[in-house]
Parts: structure tokens; sequence; C-alpha cells
């Protein structure tokens, strides 16, 4: 891209989203329900301008590594992952291709239920993302992305534009198992686009496991939607296991409902670009809401994360840290926005960004936004940015534990703060040899 | 316990060190042989810390000339983690927090090392669990400690315990322990100083850097180094100590004096 004039590089972007488009309306049709919302996406997507730096939400992200990846979706042959470790006790798998029917031969655990089509049909018709539409402009909508933020983010509309399936699924009680959600892109390129929705009734409970890989020059585009009701309790982690020209782009819009717990823990390394999006909206406040990241990047990666929390209600907690390891040329960036209105009384908030700068090219760009009205609440943010500490790495020494092996165990450390937090079954994933895998400089 | 037929564990050998291009030690000359415990005292700013961090290999700290020979090799020329291994062992006076490292892997893997540098199996999960419960006891430490990240939130006093457990752990033949009596009630600091007493033994040695009398009252001292101005102005007996307990370090500075010049960097 670096050799490419302006107006040619602007031209090349513009014409990546619509030769997406144009590829995916060839293929097959999807299901009813979905059609509608995808076209009602696709026009919306097509008013919007592609990401650039002009923009303040993705000033620091150079989306060159999504416009290389080829605009056309994964043909469902070549993303059958042959490489997953197989399934724990405990745990129901899904895997998902964005083609084959991920239920399909899968028997689901007591309480949970595919969310047939007639009301998939209002679901998705509440969906703002769908339109692109801003927080607030459907006040009388009950779902997440409906009210879920600024205006809808544009990864979240990309991936409901192309996705031809959506798996919508419905949690009542205690669900016993942990449900994997599972899609890995492999060595294929192109582009997998998935759409989620989860809704979980009062007093639900799940464990959530969602696992995105990929190793080559393919693009992971993802919208989950889920829905709290009130005292249901979401355990959500997240293993983003990237490689080569991989790129992800993920429209996480979570709606808690008062007295709900929602806890998302992810961790994400080796994408060419990757982008977070969690959105969590308390309705009503009144919910807990627990974030835990980490994020590394070498070589020349890009490591993206903008978070927006915002409390429509009184008595809403929020705990976040976010956590970053930076090496080689990478670049991270993190904006953690957090809306605190007059109606959010008493609401108590804290943010913590932590990166770790492990060598002089890596570039770390963070930025807490908070944004409060209501004059009766605790909101707390900070961010550091260090090296690993000289002292610390001195006294494991005269402990007897050689320098490269003080450093590992320091970094084993600095990321066991949040890989702790993950589900149990996240453990088959091997998270912490995920992110200190790419130790090695690169060539 | 002074046998002078016992081997020489440690010989330093006019040794100067500098941090930051400032020369702190002015040619320090100490000579420790097995069974022997000896006490360096003196004032802040006198070396004594320095030189222990020096023993110890700290980075920051830099040997402008003198020789340090541990069981006849060139102690300098190790890296710190080989003296750690080969039995140098150095109590911190601020032990370091190391948030999310768990305070029994990092004890394993510590100890493994030694082991492996005295010839000793490496012991596993199940067998270094055993070890290290029997040896909470010197320093009576709740196991509790071993679940928490190294250091990680601990008082004062269960940081210098946890320093100690390390020793017990480590088998060290010449243990520095720097300023292990400060931050320390009289409780804990019997219980540490009964551990230091424990674990002396007449094939090793302890080099105690302190301020205080009170730690003396404890661990009977075989020798006593006044330090000033970065080198060892006397020595004597556990008597010397008791003499700085009684007339503070006015005399330090008459017979710094009498030295004049004031010491100056050698080569």
């Amino acid at each position: 891209m670096a050799t490419l004039s302006m107006p040619t590089a602007v031209a090349a972007a513009s014409s990546w989203g619509s030769e997406l488009l144009l590829a995916l309306e060839s293929g097959a049709s999807p299901q009813p329900p979905l059609a509608a919302a995808r076209q009602r996406a696709a026009r919306a997507l097509a008013d919007r301008p592609l990401p650039s730096r002009r923009q303040e939400a993705w000033r620091f992200t150079d989306i060159a590594p999504l416009l290389a990846i080829t605009p056309a979706q994964l043909p469902p042959a070549t993303t059958v992952p042959a490489t997953l470790p197989s399934v724990t006790p405990g745990v129901v798998r899904l895997v998902l291709d964005g083609h084959g029917d991920p239920l399909a031969g899968v028997s689901m655990p007591a309480g949970i239920e595919a969310i047939p089509a007639a009301d998939l049909e209002a679901l998705l018709q509440e969906s703002s993302t769908d339109r692109g539409e801003d927080r607030g402009a459907n006040g009388a909508s009950n779902h997440a992305a409906a009210r879920a933020g600024s205006e809808a983010p544009w990864s979240g509309l990309l991936a409901a534009a192309t996705a031809g399936q959506i798996l919508a699924l419905r949690v009542r009680g205690v669900v016993e198992p942990t449900l994997e959600l599972v899609s890995d892109a492999a060595s294929a390129e192109g582009v997998m686009p998935l759409r989620l929705l989860l809704i979980l009734e009062p007093e639900a409970r799940l464990e959530l496991l969602q696992v995105h890989r990929a190793s080559a020059a393919s693009l992971t585009t993802v919208l989950l939607e889920a829905r709290l009701g009130a005292g249901a309790r979401l355990s959500h982690g997240l293993i983003a296991q990237g490689g080569g020209a991989a790129v992800l782009l993920a429209d996480l819009a979570v709606e808690q409902d008062p007295d709900s717990h929602y806890a998302f823990t992810s961790v994400v390394a080796g994408w060419a670009l990757s982008r977070l999006e969690p959105r969590v909206l308390q309705s009503g406040g009144g919910a807990t809401t627990r974030l835990r990241s980490l994020q590394r990047v070498d070589g020349r990666q890009i490591a993206d994360q903008h978070s927006q929390v915002r409390f429509e209600g009184p008595e809403g907690e929020l705990d976040q840290l976010h956590k970053v390891i930076a090496d080689g040329a990478g670049r991270s960036v993190f904006n953690g926005a957090v809306a605190v209105p007059r109606a959010a009384q008493r609401t108590d908030a804290v943010q913590l960004s932590r990166s770790l700068l492990l060598s002089d090219r890596a570039r770390i760009d963070t930025k807490p936004q908070l944004e409060i009205v209501a004059d009766d609440v605790k909101c707390a943010h900070g961010a550091t940015v260090s090296r690993l500490q000289s002292e610390e790495l001195f006294y494991l020494q005269s402990r007897g534990i050689a320098a490269a092996n003080a450093s590992r165990l320091l970094l084993r450390g600095y990321c066991g703060e949040v890989l702790r937090e993950l589900p149990a079954a996240a453990t088959i994933w091997q998270p912490l040899a995920m992110v200190l895998a790419e130790e090695a400089p690169r060539p | 316990m002074i046998r002078p037929e016992a081997p020489v564990l440690l010989e330093i050998r006019d040794l100067h060190a500098s941090v930051a291009d400032q020369p702190i030690l002015h040619g320090v000359n100490l000579t420790i042989r097995a069974g022997e415990i000896h006490a360096v005292m003196g004032r802040n700013g006198s070396g004594k810390s320095t030189l222990s961090k020096v023993l110890a290999g700290h980075p920051a700290y830099t040997v402008t000339g003198g020789s340090v020979t541990y069981q006849g090799e060139d102690l300098l020329a190790l890296a710190p983690e080989l003296r750690a291994r080969r039995g140098v062992f150095l109590g911190f006076q601020y032990p370091v927090e190391i948030p999310g490292v768990s305070n029994l892997e990092f004890l394993r893997v510590a100890t493994n090392g030694r082991r492996l540098e005295q010839g000793a199996e490496e012991l596993d999960t199940f067998a270094f669990e055993d070890l290290v419960r029997e040896r909470l006891a010197v320093v009576q430490m709740d196991p509790a400690f071993l679940e928490r990240s190294v250091n990680e939130g601990f008082s004062g006093g269960e940081k210098k315990r946890n320093e100690i457990l390390q020793m017990a752990l480590l088998d060290p033949l010449v243990a520095i322990l720097d300023e292990t009596d400060s931050g320390l009630d009289i409780d804990a600091l019997r219980i540490v100083a009964g551990g230091v007493n424990q674990l002396a033994t007449p094939g090793n040695a302890t080099l105690l850097i302190t301020h205080y009398q009170r730690l003396l009252d404890v661990i009977t001292p075989d020798y006593v180094h006044v330090m000033a101005a970065g080198r060892i102005l006397r020595t004597g007996g556990k008597d010397l100590a008791l003499e700085l307990e009684d007339r503070g370090y006015d005399w330090v500075d008459a017979e710094l004096a009498a030295l004049a010049p004031a010491p100056v960097e050698v080569g």
C-alpha cells in the first residue's frame, strides 16, 4: 500500500467493501429472517465510508492488513478445522464456519435452545447494528445493539451485512457445561463472517468460551449480540489466536438488565490486525460488569481494543483491566469509553490500562474516555506503560534463576492476572503458550 | 565459631566499587572462614549495602578494583544466578514484590537450580511441597504464603521471613543478610534471628549487615566490623558492637579525620 498514491488508496479501500458485498450476493441467500437483516445492514454499510485514520475511532489503526484480504467469502471446504484440540469433558463445542449448521449433530445441553425463526425475525428487527444506527436512536427497543453506544461500529455492520447465517440461542436456568464457539480459518484465504445472538433469560447462568483462530490472509468478522435478563450471569471468555496476515474484527454488544453479572475476559495474540469492540450497556444500572483483556503484539502487528460501557441507571459497577505486551514493531491501541449519565448515580467504575513495552520500536496508544455527568459516583481510571522491572529481574537472578527464565517468569506473572479469569475450559487452548510463543524475534 | 584451620569460603581483597560513576567502596578487605558469623555495622552511606549488592552481582554496581574469591574461584566473574546456585545468598533489605508469580513455584525453581549445582536431584512438585513445608517451620511461616504471589502484599515481617525461608531452601555456603532486622517488631526479630541461628553450621558462614545491637543479642557474631567511608575501619569481637551501642559512631568520625586526607580513588 505504501507505494500507492493517496487517491488510489482511497479508491482501493472503498471498492474493497463493495467487492465483498458483490461476491456474497452471488452466493446462496441466507435463511429468510436473516436475509432482510442482511439487506438492511448492507444498505447501511454502503452509506458508511471505510474506516480510515482520518476518523477519530480509527486514528491509530491502519487497516492496510484488511484491504490485503481477498474480498470473497471463505468456501466451506477449506474451513474445516483439522487442528482443533479434542473436546474436553464438561464442554459442548459448536464449530462455526459461516456455512454449515453449527448445531447439526450436536446434542445441546439442558437450558440452551435454538431460537425459532419466528422469534428471530422480531429480534433481528430490533437490532440497530443492522441499520448502523446511533445509540438511543431506537429507545423503544430492548435489544443490545439497538442502544449499545454511539454509532454501531463498522466491524459489526460488516459482519451483519455479510453473515449468511446466525447462531441464535436462548438460555434458561443454570447451564452446566461450558459452551464453546469455535472458528478456525486455518490457512484459507478470504472472509469468514459470523453472527451470534444470545438471550439469557432472568436468572440464567452460562459459561461461554469463544475461540477464533486463523493463520493466513483471512478476515474473521464477528458480531455477537447478547442480552442478560435480571439476575442472569454470563462468564464469557474469548481466545483469539492469529498468525501471518490474518485479521480479526469483533463487535460484542452486550445489554445487561439490573442485577445481572457479565464477566468478559479476552486474550488476543498473533493477528496482523485485530480490533475488539466490547460494548456493554447496563440498561437500568444496578448490574456488575467485569472486563479483563490481554493483548500481545509483535512484528508489525496491530491490536486494537475499543471498549464502551454505558450505565443508564443507578448503582452499576464496572471493573475493567486491560493489559498489553508490545514487542517488535507492534502497535497496541486501547480506547476505553465509560459513560455515566445523570441517571447513573452511585455508579462505581474502575478502569486500568497496563502496558508492558518490550521493544523500543513498539508503540502503545492508550486512552481512557470517561464521560461523567452524574455527581454522586466513584469513577477511577489509570494507565501505566512500563518495562520489565530490573529490580524484579535481579531478585529472581539472585535466587539462581537465569535472566531469560526470570524474564519469562515475570511475563507469565504479568499474563496470569488476566488468564486466570478465563473459563476453566480455556486451558486446552493453551492461552499462555499462545501469548508467549512469539517471544523469539521474528525474521 | 572461630577455627583458624577452617577453610576460607570468601576472601575480599581491596575491593573498590561504584554506582552511577560514584565511588562507594574504597578498598574493603575481609576473610570469611567456614563456621564464622560476621557482622558489618556502620552508618547509612558507609557502604554496607553496596558491599552486599556487589557480592550478589547487582548490575547497577561496577567493581573498579580488587578481587573477591569464593571457594578459590573468582566470584566477580560469575553471573548473579551462578553465584546463587554455587551457594552465595543475599537476603534483601527490601525484598521485591513480584505480582502474578506464585511464591511456591518461585521457591521450587530456585531450589532446583541450587540442587542441580550441588549434584542433588531436582524435586518434583510433590517432593518439593514436602520439603518446603518442613522448612516453613524454621521461620514459623503460614503455608498460606506459598499460594500467594512472591512477597506481594506481605508485611515487612512476612517478607523477611520469606527471605529466611529461601535461605533455608537454598542451603547457602555464604549468606549475606542485608538489614534483615530492619522493620521487624521484637517477636518477628526473634523468629527471623532464630531461623538464622538454626541454619548456621560449621560448614557455612553468615555475614550480617545491621545498624543495631538488638539483632546481635540474638545472633552472636564471631567478628564485628565497623564500616565507614567505603572501607572496614575496625574489626573486633562481639564487644565492639556493644561499644558502638554505648558510644555511638562519633569516634568513627574522629578516626576517619585522623586518616585524612579523605579517601581518593586508587588507580
